[in-house]
């Protein structure tokens, strides 16, 4: 089962300080992935948009990481490298084998990859885009199955109707093309596409965005049920924080293509050390009329950063209300405030930021 | 004190006839706009909250049609005669009445004279996805100042000056250089911003604002809500802001409509809504959203069960009656629930409070 790579790196065997070494399923060490720009008749590249500069994180077997960011940020690059939907332009993604062995992905040809795309699964934003309208729900969900030669004939007719139900429709309805679904139950069909081969990882990009409010709450409950069901892992990549702080163990904030904050997700809500983190959380409007008064929201000058242009230092600074010398001039590094709580802000230890408060019930 | 009422539509039927059948997006809808304040329509895809803004301003699209109801258009004083001079406050019109005439809109030729005067000079609209709704050909001061030409007598260079006057006001940097950039140049917070420069250029009574902020960011939509509550109170305007964002309602809602397949569940203040929520569809749609700080602590999100019915069959009697924790068989689902008063525009549609 273990691929057989001649130039990928070894996994260190001591982490340094972000991993405990047994039940991570992935480490992901100083990834990069830069897009040229080309410019006139020969495409000749002229820059690159950072869309991902050189982040480091892991992800912990049962548990849901959260990605978030505005768009830009670099949070769905970061997800489809780690499937490898991307080449890499630089640094290691760490998978976890069933052996228990650490194999890095990025360097593994296509052929190399396929018993780690059982594995690794996604979901996508659009349930609309995401699915092929000329085939048969038992064609969609059961392709994966056929391809790696899983379950063919009665037993994937058998697998897809069971999967079909797990996800909350009706086996019957199979045959059927997408169109005859809502935007809900299409998403339920991706899901169930998603869970075919028992993965182990699922990366969930902004899985809820498009759904009505109703129907997002059956969605983000089903999603909770899956992992305790099956024990997936899952990165949910998002751009909504009341969602991600409903459905994450940890989260990784991200802006122009770098972590700013990673924190277990109560810890970031209650007390964030990043500026960002702290403008992000204020920007979210609270659902109770009640709190408009005592709210001090904090808003933002100015756009995010353009990823092929950023600005020196630290990329947030053109926007930060704590802004002094040291930060158009030096980068911060990502350095642990508290213990499993990083941040890369220079002064980090010395600002007081607000978190949320939870306010009262409603209705 | 209540402010004056602006637009009143009454039992309002928007539907649209296609060959599949009839659909009735917007069917019997009642709400009243005041002054200077902030109405919310709050609801799901498909619960005709657009089509009832696109009603007021008779930009339906074919093959829709206003079929029933009255849309009331209380227009105000204009203080100078101009066309876009600054609105009295209320009660100041010269025979003691705060509008010089009503309107209905509704009867109007969506094609004719006097709508297309109404149109971006009283009320005026934004739109969700600001790259789709300018035009990438002309530049923003271009696309500024031809609604100014179109509604005043200003010259060239007054309206490219008031156009330079409106971009800085939106929060545009150097807005001198911004008017000769095409809206591809532009990000999608400052093409919004160049929307709603656009949408105050002659002043108008009433803003609809369509999903402003559902394709920015969260500090995008931060900047641009705060950027909505200043002009507000610097101009004066009513606001009809289209949502399905319960944050962004009770953040700017003064009144807020919720309405659920073309018909209109509940209405009355933010206050009522968020902390006394009459209908099912509203104390379920309160309890499904995640909230931050609140939604940690608690298992699982309550979720409304179902989904919003096909346009083609609807439900008999409550539109909401398949999906209701208190369905009664036998009413529900034989009766159309009328509105039933609860106090000053407070009413909800709902055969549970039919004793009240």
């Amino acid at each position: 089962m273990s691929a057989q790579s001649t130039n990928g790196s070894e996994y260190p065997t001591t982490g340094n300080g972000t991993a405990a070494a047994e039940n991570v399923l992935l480490d992901v060490r100083n990834l990069q992935k830069w897009f040229p720009i080309t410019a006139g008749f020969f495409r000749r590249t002229v820059g690159h948009v950072r869309a991902v500069d050189d982040i480091s994180f892991h992800v912990l077997q049962g548990e849901t990481l959260g990605l978030v960011g505005e768009s830009g940020c670099g949070k769905t690059t970061a997800g489809r490298c780690i499937l490898r939907a991307y080449d890499l332009t630089g640094g290691q993604v760490f998978f976890q084998d069933h052996d228990g062995k650490m194999v890095d992905l990025g360097p593994l040809t296509n052929n190399e990859m396929k018993p780690y795309r059982q594995q690794l699964r996604m979901i996508f934003q659009d349930p609309f885009n995401s699915l092929n309208p000329r085939m048969p729900v038992i064609d969609i969900v059961g392709d994966p199955l056929k391809i790696n030669k899983v379950a063919a004939g009665k037993e994937l007719e058998d697998r897809v109707a069971s999967l079909l139900a797990r996800v909350g429709l009706r086996p019957e309805y199979m045959r059927r093309y997408p169109h005859a679904f809502s935007g809900g139950e299409r998403q339920r069909i991706g899901i169930a596409r998603a869970l075919a081969l028992d993965p182990r990882l699922v990366v969930a990009d902004e899985a809820v965005s498009a759904l009505d409010v109703s129907v997002r709450a059956q969605i983000l409950n089903l999603i909770k049920d899956l992992q305790e069901e099956f024990n997936l892992t899952y990165i949910f990549v998002s751009h909504d924080l009341s969602v991600i702080e409903y459905i994450c163990d940890r989260v990784v904030v991200m802006y122009v293509g770098k972590i700013v904050e990673v924190a277990e997700t109560e810890e970031l809500f209650a007390q964030p050390f990043h500026p960002y983190t702290e403008a992000l959380l204020s920007a979210v409007p609270n659902p109770d009329p009640r709190m408009r008064q005592q709210k001090d929201r904090i808003v933002l000058e100015g756009d995010v950063a353009d990823p092929a242009n950023p600005p020196s230092g630290c990329y947030f600074h053109p926007r930060c209300r704590y802004v002094q010398d040291q930060c158009s001039l030096e980068t911060p590094e990502l350095r642990e405030i508290a213990p499993g709580h990083f941040a890369a802000c220079h002064f980090a230890e010395e600002l007081t930021l607000a978190g949320v408060t939870a306010s009262g019930e409603l209705g | 004190m209540e402010s004056p009422v602006l637009i009143e539509i009454k039992n309002l039927k928007t539907h649209f006839f296609l060959d599949e059948g009839t659909v009735q997006a917007v069917n019997g809808v009642d709400f009243t706009i005041h002054q200077h304040k902030t109405l919310c329509v709050v609801g799901e895809s498909g619960c005709g909250k657009s089509v009832t803004a696109r009603s007021i301003l008779q930009i339906v699209d074919q093959p829709g049609r206003i079929v029933e109801g009255e849309i009331l258009y209380h227009r105000p004083f204009r203080l100078s005669a101009a066309g876009n001079g600054e609105w009295t406050s209320g009660e100041t019109g010269a025979n003691g009445n705060s509008t010089t005439e009503i309107i209905d809109l509704a009867a109007l030729d969506p094609r004719g004279r006097e709508i297309r005067a109404i149109r971006g000079q009283d009320i005026s609209m934004i739109f969700q996805e600001p790259m789709t709704s300018l035009s990438p050909i002309h530049t923003v001061g271009n696309q500024i100042t031809e609604a100014i030409k179109l509604h005043t007598d200003m010259l060239d260079d007054e309206a490219d000056e008031h156009a330079v006057e409106l971009l800085r006001r939106v929060g545009i940097p150097r807005p001198e250089e911004r008017l000769g950039t095409y809206p591809f140049e532009l990000s999608g917070g400052m093409r919004q911003r160049v929307m709603i420069a656009m949408a105050l250029s002659c002043n108008p009574a009433l803003l609809i604002a369509d999903e402003p902020t559902t394709a920015v960011d969260v500090t995008t939509q931060a900047q641009i809500l705060e950027l909505l509550e200043e002009l507000q109170d610097e101009y004066g305007m009513a606001i009809m802001l289209i949502t399905h964002d319960l944050g962004v309602v009770a953040e700017m809602a003064d009144d807020v409509v919720v309405m659920y397949l073309g018909q209109v569940a509940e209405r009355g203040d933010v206050d009522s809504i968020f902390h006394d929520p009459k209908h099912p569809y509203t104390q379920s749609l309160l309890k499904s959203i995640p909230r931050l700080g609140v939604s940690r602590n608690r298992q699982r999100l309550d979720s409304i069960r179902g989904m919003v019915p096909d346009p083609y069959n609807r439900p008999s009697g409550c539109m909401f009656g398949p999906r209701c924790d208190h369905f009664m068989p036998g009413r529900c689902d034989a009766i159309s629930p009328p509105a039933i008063p609860l106090g000053p525009g407070r009413e909800v549609h709902c055969l549970l409070y039919e004793d009240e």
